[in-house]
């Protein structure tokens, strides 16, 4: 088998890997839905925003890795658990068995791309180039995945009964996850000083007057917040992380460098 | 320099013929220098470099895109070729030339809008509406939207509530 990789854990690849996992994460668990979608559309849908995702995160994985001379395949796939700094918010399941729930799934959607939007249009101006560059694509990108989820958001919350019931129960389920998406720490304090990138947490006044009024009109009723703090930006994940990775790490650890 | 020796094209001038040939694998009405994927040709001491910018992140035509390129760059007997990845300034459907518009049209796919001064402005998630796009066969623009996401990352699909037809449309970005 493969032998895992160990990373340097510097501020700057760790800054770069939040956004990267986030991004690789949440592909894999769109990916999911391939074939199993409600209706065709959706399933086209969720795998391309799940191909974008993907892309930017062998862009930023690249970047992340390269003053290692790691490549993005090595970054991806031979990491240990607590070397994943992704928020825990998009390694949580689609919902109870496979492919899970429609309705946790595009609001997570809506809450993961309005924070990568916000993320790359403050990372337009970031002191590294590159991350600049991939922004500037990816932006375009986040933009109109942010719609689509909230376009659906709004659909089925504002929908019949069992689809409010749905939509709610699902914003109940995710809402503790989301204060880590806002959380400080020395990470996100190198990167602002270094000019890399912004802090999260001055993402969270947009984000909230971004998602407030749509969850308003979607008829939903916005959860009190608590002071739980999920902590997989530090590379501690929930339970459910274990079993993501080893489904996307197996292959590459079974027959090492294998492609296709 | 005489008349014939300026007759003759260059090596870069060549190149770029050869190009306006190779087709985008996902849209096959459409060549790359029609699409903006190919940003620029020059020579660097032996090598021709071509320069190329990705459309989507997640493009799955990009590799394929690389190699025919090069294939065919080098199969005019212009190597050797160097292909270098260029992110910034990210593609816009803005390069689309006019020609390439045409040919979109003509294929049965919406050209993408121009883009300029638009695409800064704050997006609204509520209440939204899509701003209709005109069928490519009878050019009417009481269309709809039937799905944001289409056979391929670049493309939506729409149907013609007068021609009946449904349609793709290459979402400006």
């Amino acid at each position: 088998m493969q032998a895992s990789i160990s990373l340097q854990r510097d501020a700057r690849q760790q800054y770069l890997l939040r956004i990267g996992d986030t991004c690789l994460i949440l592909a894999q668990r769109l990916g999911e839905w391939t074939g199993h979608a409600p209706v065709l559309e959706e399933d086209i849908a969720l795998a391309n925003m799940a191909l974008d995702l993907l892309g930017q995160a062998r862009a930023v994985l690249t970047l992340a890795g390269a003053p290692q001379g790691l490549d993005e395949d090595q970054i991806a796939f031979l990491r240990e658990e607590r070397d994943y700094f992704n928020p825990t918010l998009v390694e949580l399941p689609n919902g109870e068995g496979r492919p899970g729930d429609f309705a946790l799934t595009v609001l997570r959607n809506a809450f993961v791309s309005t924070q990568l939007k916000l993320l790359w249009q403050r990372l337009l101006d970031s002191s590294d180039e590159e991350l600049a560059a991939i922004a500037a694509k990816a932006v375009k990108e986040a933009r109109y995945h942010q719609q689509h989820a909230a376009d659906w958001v709004l659909r089925l919350g504002d929908g019949t009964q069992e689809s409010n019931r749905r939509m709610q129960a699902a914003l109940d389920k995710l809402w503790p996850y989301v204060a880590e998406l806002f959380a400080q720490d020395e990470v996100d304090e190198a990167a602002a000083e270094s000019g890399l990138g912004p802090r999260w947490a001055e993402l969270r006044q947009e984000w909230l007057s971004e998602i407030g009024p749509l969850l308003q009109a979607a008829t939903l009723a916005q959860p009190a917040d608590r002071p739980f703090l999920s902590t997989g930006r530090r590379g501690v994940h929930s339970e459910h992380m274990g079993y993501i990775l080893a489904e996307m790490q197996h292959l590459q650890r079974a027959f090492p460098g294998g492609a296709w | 320099m005489n008349a014939a020796q300026r007759a003759v094209p260059t090596r870069v001038q060549r190149a770029w013929d050869v190009l306006a040939g190779v087709l985008d694998p996902e849209v096959p009405a459409l060549s790359l220098c029609d699409l903006g994927i190919v940003r620029d040709v020059r020579e660097d001491g032996e090598a021709l470099e071509v320069v190329l910018t990705p459309t989507y992140s997640g493009c799955p035509a990009t590799e394929v895109i690389e190699r025919s390129v090069a294939e065919a760059v080098e199969g005019a007997g212009l190597g050797p070729v160097r292909l270098k990845l260029q992110r910034a300034p990210a593609w816009t459907t803005d390069w689309i030339s006019e020609d390439g518009r045409r040919k979109l049209r003509e294929y049965g796919i919406a050209p993408p809008g121009h883009l300029a001064a638009g695409a800064a402005a704050p997006i609204r998630l509520v209440p939204r509406r899509i701003a209709p796009v005109a069928c490519p066969r009878c050019g009417s623009t009481h269309t709809e939207q039937l799905s944001a996401f289409g056979a391929t990352a670049c493309k939506s699909l729409h149907r013609c509530l007068d021609c009946r037809e449904p349609f793709e449309h290459f979402k400006p970005i």
